[in-house]
Order: C-alpha cells, then structure tokens, then sequence
C-alpha cells in the first residue's frame, strides 16, 4: 500500500464513524437510559454504563396493566390497515400497470403531499356521526390512507418490471384475466408484497397523528400511550426510555433484518415521487 | 364482472381485433375495490374539507355557511402569519442540511468496505425508528441540567444551552432532531443516484490527475444532480408536514416559538374544535406545499436552461 492509500483509508474509515456515530450513540444512550435507576439518570455529569442495571425499568412497563391492551391495539390496526391495504392495493397496483394508467397516480401523488390532520377533520366528523369513535374501527380505516397509498405505489413498479410474456401465454390458453393473476402475476410479485407490506406495516405502526386525535383512554395505539406517558411521567425517565425502546424495538428489528426490502422500496417511492 | 368472463366460445375463437377490444375494460374490476377505498378516504375527505372551510363549524353548535370568510380571518390572524414564518425557517434548513450531510454520507457508503451493509443498515435506523419514541428520548437529551448534550458541549468548552426550551434556539434543536432523523433518505436516493454513474469519468479524471475534491465537484455532483433535486423535494414536502417530533417535544412552544402551521392546524381543529376554520387552514396548507414545489420545480428548470446555455 502506499502512503496516498493508507491516508484514503484512514480519511474513510474517519468518515464513516463521524457518519455512522450520531445513529449509534442515540440508541446506546438510549438503551442506557432505560436500564438505569432514577439515581442514576439524574446524576449530573451523566452516568453512561451503570453499576446496577435497573431490568425493573422493563418489568414496569410490560407488567402495567394497560401496556398489555395498547400493544394488542397497536396490533389490531397495524394488521388490519396493512392487511386490507394489500387487499385492495395489489390488485390496484396490478391492473394500473397493466392498463398503464399513469395518470392515476396523481391520487397517490396528492395523498403524498397532503397533511395527515387534513383527512381527520372531515373523517373525524364521520366517525362521529356514525357513532364509531371509541372502537378501533376509526383508526383502522384512518390508517389505510397511509398504507394504502404505499402498497399501490410500490406494485404498479413492481408489476410494470415482470415480464407480460407469460401472462400473454396463459391468456392465449384461455384463462380468464383473474386467474393469470392470481396463478400467474402473484406468485412472481413475492418479492414485491414484501417490500409493500413491510413498509405498510412500519409507516402504520409508526403513525402517531391520527391516534392523538382518534384514541381515547382504551383504544390507544403503543405512540399514542408513550406520549402519554411524558406528560404524566416526566420526571422517571428510565420507564419511559424503557416504553419507547418498547415501542420502537419492532421496527428497529424489521430495519436490520429487513434492510434489502426497505432501501428498494423507499427509493423506488422516492426516484418515482418526484 | 362481465368484463371478467370473457371466455365464451364466441369470444375465444375470433380474431385478434376483438381481443384487444377486450383488453382494456377487463383490468378495471382489479383497480375497482381501490378505487372505491380511496374515494371514501382521501377523494371524499378532500371534498368535504372545501365545503367544511366555507362554513362557521364548530363541534357543539350549528353551522352556517359564510363564504370565504374564513379565508379573509386567515389574513389578519397574526398567529397564522407567525406560523408560516416559523414553517418556511424550519422547511428550509431541514432541507439543505440533510442535503448536504446526505450527500457526503452517500459518497461514503458508495466506497467499499467491510460491514458496509451492516453500518448502512445501522445509519437509517433513525428515519425508520417511531418518532414519538425517538422524540422522548430527545427530550431528555435537551434537558438543560440533565442532558447528555449540554455535558457533550460542556466538554468542548460550550456553555449550556437552552435548546427546545428557549425561543432562539428551539427551531434549530427540533432542525437538528429532524436532521439526524431524515438525512438518511437523502443518502439511499444518492447512493441510487452514485450507482448509475459510469466510471469512464472517474478514470480520464485521475489520469488527468484531479484532486478529490474537483472529481466530486465537476463530475459527481452534475451527475447526480437530478437525484438531488428528487431527494430535495420529497425533503420539503415532509418537512412542511412534520409534526409528530415538533408536536411530541415543544407542541409549538415555548410559547409559540415553534408553532408550525401544522401544529396550529391541530389546535385550531382539534384543541378549539373550530373545524371551518380548521379547513380552510388546511386548504391554504396544501396549496402552500402546492406552491413550494412548483417554486423547486421552476428553479430546476432554470437551472438547466442556464447550464445548457452555458454549454456544459
């Protein structure tokens, strides 16, 4: 090696850490905070590793009684939006790219741009009138105009990339439009309803917005209840930072696990969405 | 459904002309259920929101139609003017600053080196991670006796700083939250962008015995310009929009120093429960975002035609 590429390599690996070190060192700290006694996290300067792990942090939170109904809540609508929106959203997808209807996608394209609060005024009214709120139900459906929109968005480029060829074939020997779907467009579009019921499942489970708005005291999804807990807990910041890591330990998991779909998916929606 | 059973022996044995009149009606049942979906929950609301901010309507009491006098209340409301100063300062730096750390961090990640996959995985953690649960954890950070931040700086020979809970320095902080959350992205849509760059450049370049810096600057830069722009606008269109971290941190304060128009769209809508004024901030709202994006798209083309104009 000479000097010029030992520098190289020196000046990466340097660029690297500064990169990479703000995302480490928020989860490290976070970690540390929610296994520390209050003694511990009110010390100033501030205590990084701990003489005593305080695992009580995480007891608390899973041993509260209600932690247990949001977490089941949290699944409930995360499952049931994401579930429906592939329902309805791969089919859509499909036949978009095979219509090429490009033009639909401007829908898409205004339910990306619009604010999220813009569709709880009026659906919060029906909701109302309808005699729905205080049932799962409203965020159910709020959340679809989340994953709904993801799931479309990803197949029409999912299918626009298979090949019509073999579609073509089976048409040719009489199967009908619903069955070259669903025996011939679905098996190969796999990767594809990975990549959107991934997404879909962590923009739902993420969502904090509707469910401000939407949830009362027993139908409140795991965000909701972890902003509820700052304002009635600030001061034991070790449950909390244990309830947080909680919450987000799911999607944290499916980011590394599932890295490979992520990256194809959001720049596929990015490079498409300008 | 008619559409769908297109088999019938009459149908099977004609020519080709008349199966390509059967072609484009018989997708529709598949976009249909969608389509239904979508009116329901993103057309409809849309709709209703118009009629909504033309109406006095408030949860509790009847509504009568005003006109567009909810709009006119918009211009002499100062909090609403306020709003769209702090919105535009706070678009405007969690624009560029995730533009320019993005860019670098994608150039990094274009090298090769062992556990890349791994480190990347590990950079967009933050844009991934639930934002209220990232915020909270922000929160204590910024904690002026208690806060890591404040003893990082310490070290450093800073003095303390009030970060989210002064009204100079509250923008910048949430800035900062917003950055390390987003930056991310910017770096996968460049690093898309790096990956279709030939290398044809690069080698004529180190021939010619470049610097570093000149690669970047005269042939990476103008190649990846487009995807910039891509990474630039989708930015702007989320930061307008943000709300749950400047919600679950400040919730527009102290005072009102961080109160985006979003965050006083929610008070308006669902702390006051004036939904007729409510809409029509939400209208102006979108037509803002509306109108920033074309303000981007116009100064791309400008851009171009300049660039074309000066002949490179």
């Amino acid at each position: 090696m000479t000097p010029r590429q030992i520098i190289g390599k020196i000046g990466l690996w340097f660029s690297v850490f500064v990169i990479v070190s703000p995302a480490i060192l928020f989860f490290l700290w976070m970690l540390s905070l929610s296994l520390k006694f209050e003694i511990d996290n009110a010390a100033y300067p501030p205590v990084f590793f701990p003489e005593h792990i305080a695992w009580k942090n995480y007891a608390d939170v899973l041993a509260s009684n209600r932690f247990l109904t949001y977490f089941i809540n949290s699944l409930i609508v995360t499952g049931s939006a994401t579930l429906l929106a592939l329902l309805v959203g791969v089919p859509a997808g499909y036949g978009i790219a095979r219509m090429a209807a490009h033009k639909s996608a401007i829908v898409i394209l205004i339910a990306r741009i619009t604010p999220g609060l813009s569709y709880l005024i009026p659906l919060f009214l029906m909701f109302q009138w309808l005699g729905l709120l205080g049932t799962l139900v409203p965020q159910i459906i709020i959340h679809l105009v989340v994953t709904v929109p993801i799931v479309i968005w990803i197949m029409i480029g999912y299918f626009e990339t298979t090949p019509m060829e073999l579609e073509e074939a089976a048409l040719i020997d009489g199967a009908t439009r619903w069955q070259v779907f669903r025996h011939v467009a679905l098996p190969i579009a796999k990767p594809g309803i990975a990549v959107a019921f991934i997404l879909a499942v962590i923009f739902s489970w993420n969502n904090f917005v509707f469910g401000i708005v939407l949830a009362g005291r027993e139908t409140r999804t795991l965000p909701v209840a972890v902003y509820n807990m700052i304002s009635f807990d600030q001061l034991s910041w070790g449950p909390l930072a244990a309830a947080a890591l909680i919450v987000t330990l799911p999607v944290l998991l499916l980011t590394v696990f599932a890295q490979r779909q992520i990256v194809a998916g959001l720049t596929a929606g990015a490079v498409k969405g300008g | 459904m008619s559409a769908l059973t297109q088999s019938t022996p009459g149908a099977a044995q004609s020519d080709a002309a008349s199966e390509k009149e059967l072609r484009p009606p018989s997708y529709w049942p598949f976009v249909v259920p969608a389509l239904v979906v979508v009116i329901a929950i993103i057309i409809f609301p849309w709709v209703f929101t118009i009629w909504m901010s033309l109406n006095e309507w408030k949860v509790g009491s009847s509504t009568t139609f005003v006109g567009l006098s909810n709009y006119l209340r918009l211009t002499s409301d100062p909090r609403f003017i306020e709003a769209i100063g702090h919105t535009l300062v706070y678009t405007i730096l969690s624009v560029l600053l995730p533009l320019v750390l993005g860019t670098f961090a994608a150039v990094v990640f274009h090298q090769k080196f062992p556990g890349r996959g791994f480190l990347r995985g590990v950079f967009i953690m933050p844009m991934m991670a639930t934002p209220v649960a990232i915020a909270l954890v922000w929160t204590m950070m910024f904690h002026p006796q208690l806060g890591v931040l404040n003893y990082l700086l310490s070290l450093v020979g800073i003095p303390a700083q009030l970060w989210v809970f002064h009204p100079a320095t509250v923008i910048p902080s949430l800035v900062l939250v917003e950055t390390w959350q987003w930056t991310p992205l910017v770096m996968l849509i460049v690093l898309g962008g790096l990956a279709a760059i030939p290398s044809e450049p690069y080698e004529s370049a180190q021939i010619d015995g470049a610097s570093i810096w000149q690669v970047f600057r005269f042939i990476t830069l103008p190649l990846i310009m487009p995807f910039l722009f891509i990474a630039g606008m989708i930015r702007m269109i989320d930061a307008v929009k943000s709300f749950d971290i400047i919600f679950a941190i400040t919730q527009g304060g102290p005072g009102s120093a961080s109160e985006t128009i979003n965050i006083y769209l929610y008070s308006v809508a669902f702390s006051y429960y004036d939904l007729g004024y409510g809409s029509a901030i939400a209208v102006v709202f979108f037509l803002l975002i509306v109108l920033l994006a074309a303000v981007m798209l116009y100064a791309r083309q400008r851009m171009l035609w300049t660039e074309i104009a000066s002949g490179t």
